[in-house]
């Protein structure tokens, strides 16, 4: 039962992920709550991003979102049902809607398997499509990854890191999902290959009406593919807003550390500013109030001891902090990259006009010269 | 600001036509590349993995067996000696000493069962005639200087009890704890997060500053590049294809794959449509291309580039590209609109 205007794909209310501490005879400890209270909507269609430092919680924030990991408080609602607690069967029907693509395309696939029979495995559990039909659609994916169809017969190993990405991607789309959670999807691959990869993840949500969930953390990558951001620190989304409004204007100040940070691809742009202290606590003991306020330059008394909580901070945008009114007030410049050279521009775009009258960009003229089993 | 660069000072390193081949293999790895750094500059060497950047540096750090990696071709200058011909037992008295390097993972290079402060003591011992008292005031104060909280008690943390930030300034801290002339970071930032990274650029920055060291940084992020450096080589499979200062590279550039590197970066500022690709990938060592190796990826790859590798050619004051066709609007036409 889905009714189709409903424009909410995805909801949580409230979910945290606590992972239980070690029981030991002598010593057990605490546990941590990786994603605590966390409610947001995911819009069908949309690209939404998670961004934030190592140990935030938003890999673990993702996983609960298609419940590859059950919440231990809160709900997570797809299509307005909840998907936290539900029966193996309807989680099968469940996981042929939400896929995932992993951030190491290298361990992530079976590595006795062949990549047909990758692909082809979420077939036979989701449809039930004959033999022959899962053979060609493995074939219509391969080549729509950019990936020869004779590859089918070859093993993961055979394969560089990009071509991995594809094929994992390639797994993701069999089931014909309607949402796709990337967790780090570019993040092990050269810059080439990763505007390879972007560009396809790109025009596969397009083709296939996908929503994306996006969690990376190199924010020129979010900056280019998003069109909604949350920001997690220590578990808590602290910010949540549009793409553009998100980096013109940032309102929390951890997202404005973030952006000042950033180091930007010219030598005529800002230097990156050093402005936050230290190293994000340990998420074992969070610091009491807001957890940012020990690494805040604004912090007061009252970050210490209260908690801020997400609240609406003008249009589709929501902030974490008691002070953002007055901090908003003395915004930093947003994040730009100067313009280019009218001679580098130049050459940019006569790079791209012949980059495009090329053979088109596959994967499968990669191995061109490599030997390989035909059927 | 920049650091002070002297740009008139003899290099403290000078590196000429330097070509290895691993044992068996086909085609040398690194294809006759040459570069300098001289004091307190910071020389960048960008490109992918397997372009050789790596390679080049535990070369010049004397970390390959030359059993394995021979040396084909050329020299490295470190003041009057050739580092590639130094044997084993005084390519160790220079390691860690007027030659220092950091490496992308501090974890797998810090020794997991040592107290920090005891492997600092100890790089100084190796190269310094002190006290272990010395040496162990010396490591506390390097621990300072890498901007470590509460120094001090920090000398007696394992490895583990430390942060990715933390552990990679403990690697500064050990690469510069005897005033080397050159240091060379391998990704030093790549692990860490962006604000750490942000931490770690800076304080490589001003140490660099207060103590004149030529600074030779790997890295594949043209952010960082941007950043840092004063200097870039572009190195694109064993090759060095483009050099010259950092502003003329990013408002210069002249060959096809820097511009192509350049245009596949997506920007942090608002979005300009599609990112421009590089077909392909870096080509493999038994799979290398003849005359120019970036003729298989490149948009504007002629017959005779296949045919005829380029040499690197002047294109301004220390700015110098190999490619046959460069500068390139003056021979593609962009075609209509």
């Amino acid at each position: 039962m889905r009714p189709p205007t409903r424009d909410r794909i995805i909801e949580t209310r409230a979910v945290t992920k606590r992972f239980p501490g070690r029981k030991g005879l002598f010593r057990s400890s605490a546990g941590v709550s990786a994603v605590n209270e966390v409610s947001l909507d995911i819009r069908r269609g949309e690209t939404f991003s998670i961004v934030g430092e190592s140990g935030c919680g938003k890999s673990t924030l993702a996983r609960l979102l298609v419940r590859l990991l059950p919440p231990s408080g809160g709900e997570v609602l797809y299509e307005g049902n909840d998907i936290s607690s539900l029966s193996d069967a309807e989680m099968r029907r469940l996981r042929k809607d939400l896929q995932f693509v992993f951030q190491d395309p290298f361990s992530s696939l079976n590595p006795r398997m062949t990549v047909g029979a990758l692909i082809e495995e979420p077939m036979k559990v989701h449809t039930s499509l004959s033999r022959a039909e899962r053979r060609r659609k493995v074939a219509d994916l391969l080549a729509r990854v950019g990936l020869r169809p004779a590859f089918a017969n070859r093993y993961p190993h055979e394969f560089s890191g990009g071509q991995r990405q594809r094929i994992g991607i390639a797994r993701a789309l069999a089931s014909g999902p309607r949402v796709i959670v990337g967790d780090e999807p570019v993040s092990a691959l050269d810059v080439s290959v990763q505007a390879q990869v972007i560009n396809l993840l790109e025009d596969l949500k397009d083709e296939f009406d996908l929503t994306l969930i996006l969690i990376a953390h190199d924010l020129a990558v979010i900056r280019h593919m998003s069109d909604r951001i949350a920001v997690m620190y220590l578990g808590e989304i602290v910010e949540l807003a549009p793409n553009d409004a998100l980096f013109e204007r940032p309102l929390h100040p951890y997202t404005q550390a973030l952006m000042r940070a950033i180091p930007i691809a010219s030598p005529h742009g800002r230097s990156m500013n050093v402005s936050l202290t230290g190293d994000v606590p340990s998420p074992l003991s969070p610091p009491s109030g807001c957890r940012f306020h020990p690494r805040c330059p604004q912090a007061t008394s009252l970050c210490a001891s209260e908690k801020p909580v997400l609240t609406g901070a003008g249009t589709g945008r929501a902030v974490a902090c008691h002070h953002w009114e007055t901090i908003a007030e003395s915004t930093q410049a947003p994040v730009r990259e100067p313009p280019r050279s009218t001679i580098a521009e130049r050459r940019f775009a006569l790079f791209r006009q012949r980059s495009q009258r090329q053979e088109p960009v596959t994967a499968a003229t990669e191995t061109e010269n490599q030997a390989f089993r035909e059927e | 600001m920049r650091p002070e660069r002297e740009p008139h000072a003899a290099p403290v390193l000078s590196v000429d036509n330097l070509a290895l081949r691993f044992k068996g293999a086909p085609a040398n790895i690194i294809d006759g590349i040459s570069f300098d750094v001289r004091p307190g500059e910071t020389l960048c060497i960008v490109g992918e993995s397997g372009c050789g950047k790596s390679v080049t540096a535990l070369s010049l750090m004397g970390l390959l067996p030359r059993s394995v990696a021979q040396v084909m071709s050329g020299r490295a200058m470190f003041g009057d000696r050739d580092l590639l011909t130094l044997s084993q037992r005084t390519m160790a008295d220079l390691r860690g000493n007027t030659i220092s390097m950091i490496f992308q993972e501090p974890m797998t290079s810090l020794n997991p069962s040592y107290r920090i402060g005891d492997q600092i003591a100890e790089v100084v011992l190796r190269h310094r005639n002190v006290t272990g008292a010395d040496a162990r005031r010396r490591a506390r104060d390097m621990l300072e200087r890498v901007r470590i909280p509460a120094a001090a008690s920090r000398l007696n943390d394992y490895p583990h009890e430390l942060s990715g930030g933390m552990r990679q300034r403990v690697m500064i801290a050990m690469a510069l704890a005897n005033d080397p002339a050159v240091l060379i970071a391998d990704e030093p930032t790549t692990a860490l997060d962006v604000t750490i990274q942000a931490q770690i650029i800076d304080l490589i920055e001003e140490l660099q500053k207060e103590t004149g060291t030529a600074l030779i940084m790997i890295t594949h992020d043209l952010g960082v590049v941007a950043e840092i450096a004063d200097r870039v080589c572009v190195m694109y499979a064993g090759h060095i294809v483009e050099d010259g200062p950092v502003e003329t590279i990013f408002d210069d550039p002249q060959h096809p794959y820097t511009i192509g590197l350049m245009s596949s970066v997506p920007s942090v500022g608002p979005r300009s449509g599609r990112l421009a690709t590089i077909a392909g990938m870096v080509p493999a060592i038994d799979d290398m291309p003849t005359g120019c190796r970036f003729t298989p990826r490149c948009p504007f790859a002629q017959e005779n580039c296949a045919l005829s590798p380029p040499v690197l050619d002047q294109h301004g004051p220390s700015h110098r590209a190999a490619c046959h066709y460069a500068p390139l609007e003056t021979v593609f036409a962009e075609t209509g609109s």
